[in-house]
C-alpha cells in the first residue's frame, strides 16, 4: 500500500533553463512507495510547473530568500497550517542557504528536509575549488582569484593559454591573451564584483553525474551522463547515460569523505588522457534528474524516504544508453488562473 | 472619466485590461473607485462621495485622489 | 453615522514571471516603540528627525560580545572603537563595562582622555600621530601601534629624550583569503616588512614591544580569515620570541566584524548571511590555543570591535515631507533623513519602517531624503506601505559611524538622546543652532 504523503517542492521553472521542481515531481509521482499531495512553492507567478496538468495539486507563492528567512519561513508556516507538509524539497542554488540555516525551524513544526550541512555546503562553492580539491585529493583544474589588473600581468607565471575567465557566481569567458582578460575582467567585475576567477583550461569532454548521498558517507545513487547537445545557456537539451567506471568511482569516494547529505551533481572534464577534472558540484539534484529516474535510480523517491528516517538501500544498477531530450511544449493557461496566483498568491488547477 | 469598456475588476481587486493584456491589483477603497467609474463620473462627485463616506481629511483624500487618477490615466484604463 | 476608517487608494501593475527588484509583496513590520518609548513622543519632544541609542542595547550586545571570548579563552579586552561612535555619552557606556579606548586621531585620545580613560588603556591606531600626540602618548604610558617607518623613527627619536619607554605594538597587513585586502596600513607580512620592523624595534631596545596587531578589513562574513590572521601573527610572535627570547604579552585582532545589515548587491539579507560573535570567536581563540604558543603564559586578546557592538543601538528617526509620483508613474517619498545624516545609505540598504503598523498594501516606492541634491537617495527600491506628510519612520541599525561621518549641509544636525535602562531619555548631543556656526565663523572687517 501507497504511504499518503505530503510534500512541498520550489523549483518549477520549467523554461529553457530550467529547474528541477518538475522532474523530481514526476519522480515522487511514479514512485511505488508514495500516494503525495504536491504542494508548489513558486517565487513567480508564471512558473510552467505551476500550470502544467497532474504536476502539482495546489501552488502558493513565497517571497524570495532575498526578503530575509524570517518572512519566508513564516509564509512557509503559513502554508503548513493548511496543508501540513512532511517533507519540503527546495530546489534553487540561491534558496538553499536560507533552507540549510532554517532546517532546524522546519523540523520543529515537522517539516523535514534533507540538506547538506552548511559546511559541506559552504566549502564547495567556487571559490574555493582549489582548497576542495587539495583537501579531498581530486584534481581541480589551477584557479586563482585576482582582484586588479596588476594581478592579470602576473598570470604568465601560473597559467598557460587560453584560460577561463569565471564570475564569483555565473559567467565564464575563455581568454586567449591578456588583453581579452582584462576585457572579460571588466565586464565580469561589473557585474558580479569581485573578485574574478582565473581557471586553467582544461581540454576534454564534460561529464556529469547526478549523485545522491545519506550523509554517513554512502552512495545511494548516481548516474553518470554525456550532454549530447547543449543550448545557447549552456545547458542540455539532451544526454545519454554512459558507463564510466572511473567517475562514478571519484563520486563514491567524494561522497564518502565528505559525507554529503543530499542531492548533488558533479561537473567534470575528462581529458584525452583519461584524467578527470572537477570544475563544479552543484549542492542539490540537477533538473536532468528525471534521465536517472528513466534510468533505474529514482533519487527523488529515495531522497523523500530519507528525509522520513527510513533507510534506504543503494541502487546498485542504471540502465547504460537511456537518452533524454528536452521540448518545449505550450500550454493553454487562463487569465483567471494568473489572477487566483497573484491576487491570492494560491492557485488549484 | 470613464473606465474602458474592455476593462474587468474582480471582487478579489484583480483588474485585466483586454485591450493591452496588462493586470493590476488595487486595495479595497481603490476596487471601490473603479466600480465607482464603470458609470461617467467627475472627479468631484468621486470625491463628494468618498468624502462623506471616509473619515479622512479633504486635502489628504483630494491628493490621494488626484494621484490614483492620474495612474488609471498613465495605464490607460480610464477614458478622460 | 459613522465614517469609514480611511486607506489611500493604490493600483500596482502586476508584472508576469519576470523578477523584479522589489521582490514579491510582503507585510511590511512596524516599529512604534523604541524601548517601550512611543516613536511619536520622542519626536515631538526632540524634534524631527532625530537619533535615539538604546543603553540596553548597548550593554546587552557588549555583553553577549565578551562573553563569546571570556568563554573560550582566558584573557580578553576589548577596546571600544571611538571612530564608530564617540559621542561621550556612548564611549563612557563602554568604559564602565570595562572597555579599553582606540583611538585613531589626536582627537579621540583627548577624547578617551576627558572621559576617564587612564592612559595605558588608550591603544593609539592609525597612520596620523604628530609628533605632539606621540609625546604625549608615551608620556601617559598608552599602547602605539605603529602604523609605518616614518613614524617608527620619530618614535624612536622621541624615545631619546623621554624617562618613558614606549610602549609599542606594530599594524600588521596580511593575505587572509579575503578581497579586497587591505594593505596600506602598517607592515606587510608576506613579504617581510613586519618582520623587519620588529628587528629594528628590538634591537634598538629603546622601544618596549608589548603587542601585535591586525585589522584584516571591513564587514568580514565569516570567521576563517581571522584564524588566517591569528595564526601569522601566532607566527611572528613565536619567531620574536625564539630570536629575541621576548614574549608578546597581547594580540590585537582589530575589528571588521559584520553586523545585521544588508549590503548592497547582496543577494541574501544581512540577518540570515551575519556571522555570530561565538563564529568570530571561536575561530580566533581555537587558533591560538591550538598553536605552539606557551600555554601557561598566553597573550591577552584585545578586540576593538565597533560596528558589530553598536550598530543594532542605534535608531533614526524621522518624517514623511511629501508624496510624490515621478514621470515613469513610480511613487516617491521624501523623508527628513538625507544620506548627510545617514552616511551609511551608501553601501547599505537599510531596514526601514513605518512607526505604526498599516495595511498589508504596499507600493513600490524609492525614498528620497531633503537635500537639494540628486544623489540623496535612502532607498531606491522598496515595497512601502503608504504614509502621509507628517507620519513618522524608524531606519534601526545605524548606531555605527552615522553619529561620526555625518555631513553638516544646509541645515543643523538634529539632537540625539540616549535612553538609559530605566527607560528615561537624555540627550547627549544638542541639535546645533546658529550660535554653534557664528561661534566658528569670521568675516573680515572689510566685508562688514
Amino acid at each position: 500500500m501507497k504511504t499518503k504523503i505530503t510534500i512541498a517542492i520550489t523549483g518549477l521553472n520549467n523554461t529553457d533553463n530550467p529547474g528541477p521542481g518538475v522532474p523530481v515531481i514526476r519522480g515522487i509521482r511514479e514512485s511505488e512507495a508514495f500516494d503525495a499531495r504536491i504542494i508548489g512553492l513558486a517565487y513567480e507567478n508564471l512558473e510552467p510547473g505551476i500550470y502544467i496538468p497532474g504536476i502539482i495539486d495546489k501552488t502558493y507563492q513565497i517571497p524570495y530568500p532575498s526578503a530575509g528567512s524570517d518572512e519566508l519561513m513564516q509564509r512557509i508556516f503559513q502554508i503548513h497550517e493548511l496543508e501540513h507538509i512532511d517533507v519540503l524539497i527546495p530546489n534553487f542554488d540561491a534558496e538553499l542557504f536560507t533552507f540549510i540555516i532554517g532546517k532546524e525551524r522546519l523540523a520543529e513544526k515537522g517539516i523535514r528536509t534533507f540538506l547538506p550541512t552548511l559546511q559541506q555546503f559552504e566549502e564547495r562553492e567556487k571559490t574555493n575549488l582549489p582548497e576542495y580539491g587539495e583537501k579531498y585529493k581530486i584534481k581541480v583544474p589551477n584557479s586563482k582569484a585576482i582582484t586588479s589588473y596588476h594581478d592579470i600581468n602576473n598570470l604568465r607565471q601560473e597559467f598557460d593559454y587560453p584560460l577561463l575567465v569565471k564570475g564569483k557566481f555565473y559567467d565564464a569567458y575563455l581568454a586567449y591573451n591578456p588583453e581579452q582578460v582584462i576585457n572579460h575582467f571588466n565586464k565580469i567585475s561589473a557585474k558580479w564584483g569581485l573578485p574574478v576567477i582565473i581557471q586553467e583550461f582544461v581540454k576534454g569532454t564534460e561529464v556529469n553525474v547526478i549523485a545522491l548521498g545519506d550523509g554517513n558517507g554512502n552512495t545511494i545513487g548516481a548516474v553518470p551522463m554525456r550532454k549530447q547537445y547543449i543550448t545557447d545557456k549552456g545547458k542540455a537539451w539532451g544526454g545519454i547515460t554512459v558507463s564510466d567506471q572511473k567517475m562514478l568511482d571519484i563520486t563514491t569516494k567524494l561522497i564518502s569523505e565528505t559525507k554529503w547529505r543530499g542531492g548533488m551533481e558533479l561537473e567534470m572534464i575528462k581529458t584525452s588522457q583519461g584524467d578527470y577534472y572537477l570544475i563544479e558540484i552543484n549542492p542539490r539534484i540537477p533538473a536532468w534528474v528525471y534521465l536517472a529516474i528513466g534510468a533505474g535510480q529514482n533519487m527523488p523517491e529515495a531522497l523523500v524516504q530519507m528525509a522520513l528516517g527510513k533507510e534506504v538501500k543503494p541502487f546498485t544498477k542504471y540502465d547504460i544508453g537511456k537518452m533524454f531530450i528536452r521540448y518545449s511544449w505550450d500550454m493553454i493557461g487562463d487569465i483567471s488562473q494568473f489572477e487566483q496566483l497573484s491576487i491570492n498568491g494560491e492557485l488549484e488547477l | 472619466m470613464k473606465l474602458k469598456s474592455n476593462v474587468a475588476i474582480s471582487d478579489s481587486g484583480f483588474v485585466f485590461d483586454a485591450n493591452t493584456g496588462e493586470s493590476y491589483s488595487l486595495n479595497p477603497i481603490g476596487i471601490e473607485i473603479l466600480n465607482e467609474l464603470k458609470q461617467s463620473k467627475i472627479t468631484e462627485d468621486l470625491f463628494a462621495y468618498l468624502n462623506n463616506k471616509y473619515e479622512v481629511a479633504e486635502f489628504t483624500l483630494e491628493q490621494n485622489l488626484m494621484d490614483f487618477l492620474s495612474q488609471l490615466k498613465q495605464y490607460g484604463i480610464i477614458d478622460e | 453615522m459613522s465614517k469609514l476608517a480611511y486607506e489611500r487608494p493604490i493600483i500596482n501593475k502586476i508584472n508576469a514571471g519576470v523578477p523584479d527588484k522589489y521582490g514579491m509583496q510582503t507585510q511590511v513590520g512596524s516599529i512604534p516603540y523604541i524601548d517601550e518609548i512611543p516613536v511619536e513622543k520622542l519626536l515631538s519632544e526632540y524634534g524631527s528627525p532625530l537619533y535615539a541609542v538604546s543603553e540596553k542595547i548597548i550593554r546587552r550586545k557588549y555583553r553577549e560580545a565578551h562573553k563569546a571570548f571570556s568563554s573560550r579563552y582566558p584573557k580578553v579586552q576589548f577596546a571600544w572603537s571611538y571612530k564608530t561612535n564617540y559621542l561621550d555619552a556612548i564611549c563612557k557606556v563602554y568604559h564602565s563595562e570595562g572597555s579599553w579606548a582606540e583611538v585613531v586621531s589626536g582627537f579621540e585620545y583627548d577624547k578617551a582622555i576627558l572621559n576617564g580613560v587612564e592612559g595605558h588603556h588608550i591603544i593609539f591606531n592609525g597612520p596620523d600621530k604628530s609628533e605632539e600626540d606621540l609625546k604625549k602618548a608615551v608620556e601617559n604610558k598608552s599602547l602605539i601601534h605603529i602604523d609605518h617607518f616614518d613614524e617608527l623613527y620619530m618614535l624612536l627619536a622621541i624615545a631619546d629624550s623621554s624617562k618613558e619607554r614606549p610602549k609599542v605594538a606594530i599594524r600588521i597587513n596580511m593575505d587572509t583569503g579575503i578581497h579586497p585586502q587591505w594593505d596600506r596600513f602598517g607592515f606587510n607580512y608576506e613579504n617581510g616588512e613586519a618582520w623587519n620592523a620588529l628587528n629594528r624595534i628590538l634591537v634598538s631596545k629603546k622601544l618596549d614591544l608589548v603587542g601585535l596587531h591586525t585589522h584584516i578589513g571591513t564587514y568580514i562574513m565569516s570567521g576563517a580569515p581571522y584564524a588566517v590572521a591569528t595564526s601569522k601573527l601566532i607566527d611572528l610572535a613565536l619567531r620574536v620570541d625564539e630570536k629575541f627570547n621576548h614574549k608578546i604579552k597581547y594580540l590585537d585582532l582589530g575589528g571588521g566584524f559584520a553586523s545585521a545589515n544588508t549590503l548592497k548587491g547582496a543577494y541574501l539579507s544581512g540577518k540570515d548571511t551575519c556571522p555570530s560573535y561565538a563564529d568570530y570567536a571561536d575561530a580566533i581563540t581555537n587558533t591560538i590555543l591550538n598553536s605552539e604558543l606557551d600555554p601557561n603564559n598566553l597573550p591577552t586578546l584585545i578586540l576593538e570591535t565597533g560596528r558589530a557592538l553598536v550598530d543594532e543601538a542605534g535608531y533614526i528617526l524621522g518624517t514623511v515631507l511629501a508624496n510624490k509620483r515621478l514621470a515613469d508613474g513610480r511613487r516617491s517619498m521624501i523623508i527628513d533623513i538625507g544620506i548627510n545624516m545617514l552616511f551609511t545609505s551608501f553601501w547599505y540598504d537599510h531596514d526601514m519602517v513605518p512607526a505604526k503598523p498599516k495595511s498589508q498594501f504596499t507600493e513600490d516606492t524609492s525614498i528620497y531624503g531633503p537635500l537639494c541634491m540628486n544623489i540623496d537617495v535612502i532607498r531606491s527600491a522598496i515595497r512601502f506601505p503608504s504614509l502621509e506628510k507628517g507620519e513618522n519612520v524608524v531606519i534601526p541599525r545605524i548606531g555605527a559611524y552615522n553619529m561620526t561621518q555625518w555631513l553638516q549641509f544646509i541645515t543643523y544636525r538634529p539632537n540625539i538622546v540616549l535612553i538609559d535602562q530605566e527607560g528615561k531619555t537624555h540627550v547627549i548631543r544638542k541639535k546645533e543652532t546658529m550660535d554653534t556656526f557664528k561661534a566658528q565663523e569670521i568675516s573680515p572687517k572689510y566685508l562688514g
